[in-house]
């Protein structure tokens, strides 16, 4: 390539001055805050509202806030918030009911939840041994929470409660509705049409109706329809509801993926003598799986929303430990610093599966091996 | 080689034998499978149903429940705190049903409004060249969206009734009370007139349509331009401008008046439904929002370009070029997100707002007609669903691009 330097027989008329800055923070500005009249006035506007609402919340969360104090007497007298009923509080709306010297056990469910997640979030470390790990790890969840084994005192399901109540419910909603919501989008797919009309007839039904109209079934109507030697736990005909939700919805997104795939990839399959089974496990589910992975992340991310409705049922879990923390009359009025720190721990949990989710939408796009 | 010499070679073969009907062999034929697969379907599904319901039937005997929806026309003595209709506890189970239904249809439409203005401008201004906006849209969308709705309910609901007691109301305007009996605002005095205005008021969105119609039939034969949204403004606010000032102009605010149990007169919102309002549509909000940018963001930046080019202003290139097409992204998942409000309101039960779910637990309570109760609550949210999804359709349909 010729170089720059060898261009001098029109260089004269070439040189021009340079462009003017558009980088550096007045450009900056400039281009982003102050582009017009209209963009100054409006800037201010938002930026004076904005200094109104911070200092506001500034005065009341930390210049008058009462941090740490056993006397609810003392936030009576203060102006600002009273974080210390997160405090007084927080062992009742982490672990609810759960025995209070045992909540050493909650810990550690807490910590195996959340350290296997973390772990998924690796595809390095998709393979045959994840498998194991999560089924290992869900063995020690339900080994720590149900005790009676190894000289861990029995705990019964109605005292579950909190943080542990929560990531339980919500591991067992993913793992439980993922297989599901496979079977009823590849049986809304089937030539049978029986097996096909009973399939649409469960995700429509289920998709039409509220959660908590599931749920209220599962634990008002379950009864009456089951004689009572039959009658399963509470709590696990709560995870049964939460299960087929998920499963009604996750097979509408596991069904696009399946429609993505194209017609030539079913005859490839059956022309070189694959069933149906093994056309379905090793060339259309992977590829199609793939594809919904970013949807399927948003009712994952839904799914954990949606623990908070068993609160409505009499669950404990961290909204329910929470309402029943605040039973407390001597802090029942500062209710509203309470919910501030539950809304923090889900923000936590939901914004990072959302960022991992976007990660993942990412490298899709970009057609990176995922 | 010749086609004859092909005929001639290829020796005619019977057909082939079929093989005789054997155990295995049916049972290696894809279409008998599939036959036997859906028989065994059904019969699991029956011997499901007369199991469960035998089993239903013996406990209900054994509560000495009656079955059958004749306890619809009996008193209910159901309580229920605000109504759009005029109801009494000795009123019939019927009409508490629709009590709650109407209270259910209420909170869902005014936070599907709510939702859809408030979406629709944080979704915008998440794309607007203002950094600030832009950024603080996205902490709105994060916030919300990240946290369960449940929780904002519940949030909202504390706030509301941690206000002052109404007594001492929080007025940051004439006739605007906030207190922990929720808000109060002074609201015009009923007036013969305002039937009018809103006749008045359907001519003027009626005149509207007509005059665009006309005015997009006369550009594209003579090319002359119309001022169609000026005159679209004028008949939609002039019209009933005029009625009211026609009617004499009536004036008369009933301002809410504090009584020995709260306010009285004017327009009043119960903390239950102003929180649940707020919960609903604030939560749904983040999500038209990022549905609206994603709409937007679906046109090609060549369209806009193109619009400027021909020298279209801002106002317009929204109008006319961006709106039509987002629309038709925006559309499905909005109609999603419009479901799943409906649905959600059920959660109000929490914070006691009298609802659809929330009346009939009351109802099951009192009745015993559990599985009648359920069945009846289920059809009314599917039939809200299924309208809901419906309509999004219809319109859907009408605003896609026509091939002929």
């Amino acid at each position: 390539m010729t170089s720059v330097g060898t261009i001098p027989a029109h260089g004269r008329a070439l040189r021009r001055p340079p462009p003017k800055r558009e980088s550096g923070p007045i450009a900056w500005l400039r281009a982003n805050l102050f582009g017009g009249v209209h963009e100054a006035v409006l800037t201010v506007l938002v930026a004076w509202a904005l200094f109104l609402i911070v200092t506001a919340l500034y005065e009341w969360a930390v210049r008058d806030a009462v941090w740490f104090t056993t006397d609810s007497l003392v936030c009576r007298r203060a102006a600002g918030a009273c974080w210390a009923v997160i405090v007084e509080k927080h062992r009742v709306m982490l672990f609810g009911t759960f025995p209070y010297e045992e909540h050493w056990r909650g810990v550690v469910v807490i910590v195996t939840i959340v350290g296997m997640a973390v772990a998924s979030g690796f595809r390095r470390l998709w393979s045959y041994r994840l498998f194991v790990a999560w089924v290992v790890a869900l063995g020690v969840v339900l080994v720590l929470q149900l005790g009676g084994v190894f000289g861990l005192a029995p705990v019964d399901t109605n005292q579950w409660g909190g943080l542990p109540l929560t990531l339980i419910l919500f591991v067992g909603t993913v793992v439980g509705g993922l297989p599901a919501a496979v079977f009823l989008a590849l049986g809304r797919r089937s030539n049978l049409p029986v097996i096909k009309a009973a399939c649409v007839a469960v995700i429509e039904t289920v998709r039409g109706v509220p959660l908590l109209t599931v749920l209220f079934m599962a634990s008002l109507m379950f009864p009456l329809f089951v004689p009572p030697e039959l009658t399963i736990d509470k709590l696990l005909r709560a995870q049964i509801a939460m299960i087929i939700f998920f499963a009604a919805y996750g097979a509408e997104v596991v069904r696009g993926g399946l429609q993505a795939i194209p017609r030539g990839q079913h005859e490839a399959a059956q022309a070189v003598g694959l069933t149906y089974w093994q056309t379905t496990r090793k060339v259309v589910l992977p590829q199609a799986l793939r594809i919904v992975i970013p949807a399927l992340m948003n009712d994952i991310i839904r799914a954990f929303k949606n623990t908070t409705f068993v609160t409505i049922i009499g669950l404990f879990d961290v909204l329910g430990a929470t309402r029943a923390a605040l039973e407390d009359l001597n802090w029942q009025p500062y209710a509203l610093e309470a919910y501030v720190f539950i809304f923090a721990l889900y923000f936590v949990f939901c914004f990072s599966m959302s960022k991992y989710s976007e990660d993942v939408e990412r490298r899709l796009r970009e057609g990176r091996n995922y | 080689m010749s086609s004859t010499t092909v005929v001639r070679t290829r020796r005619r073969r019977p057909p082939p034998k079929r093989p005789p009907l054997s155990p295995s062999g049916l049972w290696h034929n894809v279409g008998f499978r599939g036959v036997l697969y859906q028989a065994l379907v059904i019969v699991l599904v029956i011997v499901a149903v007369v199991y469960l319901v035998g089993n239903a039937q013996e406990a209900m005997t054994a509560l000495g429940i009656a079955t059958g929806f004749g306890f619809l026309v009996e008193e209910s003595g159901v309580a229920i705190g605000e109504t759009v209709i005029r109801y009494d506890p000795d009123d019939s189970y019927t009409r508490a049903y629709a009590a709650a239904v109407l209270n259910t249809l209420k909170v869902s439409i005014f936070s599907v409004v709510l939702a859809t203005i408030l979406g629709t401008l944080l979704g915008i201004a998440r794309l607007s060249g203002n950094w600030l906006l832009a950024k603080l849209s996205a902490l709105y969308v994060e916030g919300f969206r990240n946290t369960p709705q449940l929780v904002q309910i519940v949030f909202w609901y504390t706030l509301v009734v941690s206000m002052p007691p109404a007594r001492q109301a929080l007025s940051p305007l004439e006739g605007v009370y906030l207190s922990n009996r929720g808000l109060n605002l002074a609201w015009p005095v009923a007036d013969p007139v305002h039937g009018w205005m809103a006749l008045a008021f359907a001519l003027g969105c009626v005149g509207a349509w007509g005059s665009a119609r006309w005015a997009g039939r006369r550009r594209r034969r003579t090319g002359r331009p119309f001022p169609v949204v000026g005159w679209g403004v004028a008949l939609v606010v002039g019209l009933p401008l005029a009625a009211w000032l026609a009617g004499g102009a009536p004036t008369a605010m009933e301002v809410p008046e504090m009584r020995r149990f709260g306010y009285r007169g004017g327009l009043a919102l119960s903390p239950e439904f102003l929180a649940l309002l707020l919960g609903l549509s604030l939560y749904i909000a983040a999500f038209i929002a990022e549905i609206v940018r994603s709409g937007i963001q679906s046109v090609d930046r060549e369209q806009i370009e193109a619009a400027k080019s021909i020298g279209l202003g801002k106002f317009d290139i929204y109008r006319k070029v961006i709106l039509p097409q987002a629309l038709r992204v925006i559309l499905p998942p909005a109609a999603a997100q419009y479901v799943s409000l409906s649905k959600n309101s059920s959660l109000g039960t929490l914070i006691g707002y009298p609802e659809l779910f929330n009346i009939n637990n009351q109802i099951v309570t009192l009745s015993g007609h559990t599985i009648e109760a359920i069945g009846i609550m289920m059809a009314v949210y599917l039939t809200i669903s299924f309208t809901i999804s419906t309509a999004m359709n219809l319109y859907n349909r009408a605003i896609q691009i026509k091939e002929r």
